[in-house]
């Protein structure tokens, strides 16, 4: 690890000064980064490729960031709030069942109890080549140096929204859940609060792979909010992975149904690990709506979900796996109790 | 195969050597251009800082890179929380942090001021009684080597205390983020259900 400075953010007001700048923000890189269960930030500084001279520690805000609060408007949750403690809480389980799904099969028991949200949605691919800086082409690295994994290693790469310049595929859960349930995500920074759709947090890679996320420099993620909605208690998290637990997902999918008997009114579907960035499958949406959902109709959402997918040799597979892994998730949603 | 450890780099220690920092990559692909040129080096003052370990306050002067595993190993002689990997994928150094586990590979020292840090030597009674966590993993035959074990230890005592040590499925879902290269798993899950009646819930 290069050497860095370490200090405590002292409080909101700070940030609000703007003096952290974000690691995946447009003027990234950029030497000062944010600390909030460093199980990113110190895993890839420790590989040398994130690289601040200065840590500000954002921790010291959790009393005030670490809300988890359900009421009749939906719910909102702190930025500092740990995977953890959303995943067990119990009114999240009851009413945003998809919410609480994701982060639970996410990572290990332990990276639950450290990783925050905020960081969460904000992880970094597990592309090898973007993590290992002995390997010179990676755009999303070092710009405008090529891209490794398009004829190379790219089992677990992208099929939807990669471009000429990177296939690296997003690798978080939780932000499947907030892309299927319309989550706004609260920002904070010099130029004061705004909110904005969760939609419009992450960037696909286009020509700038290494632009992840439309955060200016010097803002920060305070919470989320998701707001309440007759789909959001029949709502669930799938994941396919190599081993059964403590994997990223080959593929995943969010879906939140609100059903007129068999019929669907809305669905709501978000794909994971297939993706450059969290993906919300509006075709395969709009296929089923006013649709009596069964095996039929899930498997047209699904062919229409993956219709513009790209592979690129080791990760052909991913299409199938992605259909199948949707159809699961639908009809599992469907056969949900809900209370 | 060759026993020779680094010759010509196809030894065991060389093929391992690649396969920890690049595990799917094969070295043939290696970029031959060499990583960026390090930051200038600044001078950074050392911290200093007390940490809370087992009951005891330790003062401390450390880098602020210094993580808590090396805090523990390297400055407090405190052995029982291993390296298996140094990044989060092993969970061999678990520690309890304000009774929650973590991994102290992927915690700076820093980060834990403030906080009571649990270790493996921290679990027995002062008359050497074992915790029953401990003496379950004795009893079941819950190891081979041994390396995972502090981490495995530590992992069911925070899996027992959060709730999620009710069934065998939970158990091994619960603590998948602790490999055991000698596959003891199925000993492991016994031996947790052994000490969770034993345990009161902390
Ligand atoms: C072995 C392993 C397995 C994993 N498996 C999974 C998995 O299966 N599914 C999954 O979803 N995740 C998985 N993860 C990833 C893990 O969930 C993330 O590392 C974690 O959620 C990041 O949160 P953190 O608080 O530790 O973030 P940090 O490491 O502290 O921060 C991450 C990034 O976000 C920035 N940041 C943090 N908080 C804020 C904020 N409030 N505002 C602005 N910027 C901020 C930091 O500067 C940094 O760039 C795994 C990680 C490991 C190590
Ligand atoms: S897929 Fe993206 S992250 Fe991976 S090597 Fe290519 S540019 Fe880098
Ligand atoms: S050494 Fe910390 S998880 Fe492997
Ligand atoms: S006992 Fe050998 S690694 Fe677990």
């Amino acid at each position: 690890m290069r050497p860095f400075s370490y200090e405590r953010v002292p409080d909101q007001a700070a940030v609000r000064r703007g003096v952290p700048q974000s690691a995946t923000s447009r003027a990234a890189p950029v030497p000062t980064m944010l600390l909030a269960g460093g199980t990113t930030l110190l895993d890839l500084m420790k590989l040398d490729v994130l690289r601040p001279e200065r840590v500000l520690d954002i921790n010291t805000l959790a009393p005030k960031l670490s809300a988890i609060e359900a009421d009749a408007q939906g719910l909102r949750l702190g930025a500092l709030a740990r995977m953890a403690a959303v995943a067990d809480d119990a009114a999240v389980r009851r009413e945003f069942p998809v919410v609480a799904e994701s982060l639970m099969l996410a990572a290990s028991g332990q990276i639950r109890n450290m990783a925050s949200l905020g960081g969460n949605v904000l992880q970094r691919t597990r592309c090898s080549y973007f993590r290992d800086v002995s390997y010179a082409a990676c755009n999303k690295r070092n710009p405008g140096s090529g891209c490794a994994a398009l004829d190379g290693y790219n089992r677990l790469h992208a099929v939807l929204g990669t471009s000429e310049q990177c296939i690296a595929s997003y690798p978080g859960d939780f932000a499947q859940a907030l892309i299927a349930l319309d989550a706004v995500v609260e920002i904070e920074g010099p130029q004061g609060a705004r909110r904005i759709p969760f939609a419009e947090l992450h960037r696909q890679p286009g020509d700038r792979p290494d632009v992840e996320t439309t955060l200016n420099p010097g803002e920060m993620i305070a919470g989320f909010a998701i707001p309440a909605g007759p789909w959001a208690r029949r709502s669930r998290y799938v994941k396919v992975r190599d081993r059964e637990s403590y994997a990223f997902a080959a593929a995943s999918a969010a879906v939140a149904l609100d059903l007129d008997g068999d019929k669907v009114r809305q669905a709501r579907i978000a794909l994971g690990g297939v993706a450059t960035v969290p993906w919300r499958a509006t075709a395969a949406e709009a296929a089923l709506a006013g649709q009596v959902l069964d095996e039929a109709s899930a498997e047209r959402a699904a062919e229409a979900a993956f219709r513009d997918a790209k592979t690129h040799g080791e990760n052909d597979y991913k299409p199938e796996l992605g259909r199948r892994t949707l159809v699961r998730a639908l009809l599992e949603a469907k056969r949900m109790e809900i209370a | 195969m060759t026993s020779q450890p680094d010759e010509g780099g196809l030894g065991r220690r060389g093929l391992l050597g690649v396969g920890a920092a690049a595990p799917f990559l094969a070295p043939r692909q290696a970029a031959a251009q060499p990583a960026p040129p390090s930051l200038p080096l600044k001078e950074r003052p050392d911290m200093t800082l007390t940490l809370h370990i087992n009951g005891k306050a330790h003062p401390l002067t450390l880098d602020p890179r210094v993580t808590l595993l090396d805090a523990l190993r390297e400055h407090l002689a405190l052995t029982g929380a291993k390296k298996g990997c140094d990044q989060g994928q092993c969970g061999a150094c678990t520690v309890l942090l304000d009774g929650h586990r973590v991994l102290s590979c992927l915690t700076l020292a820093a980060m834990a001021e403030g906080k009571e840090v649990t270790t493996i030597e921290g679990l027995a009674g002062a008359d050497g009684a074992l915790h029953p966590m401990q003496q379950a993993f004795l009893d079941h035959d819950a190891f081979q080597c041994g390396y995972c074990t502090p981490g495995q230890i530590m992992s069911a005592i925070g899996c027992v205390q959060e709730g999620h040590a009710e069934k065998p499925e939970q158990i091994r879902e619960y603590m998948s983020g602790n490999l055991c290269r000698c596959a003891a798993y199925p000993n492991i899950v016994e031996a947790i259900q052994a000490a969770k009646p034993q345990m009161g819930r902390a």
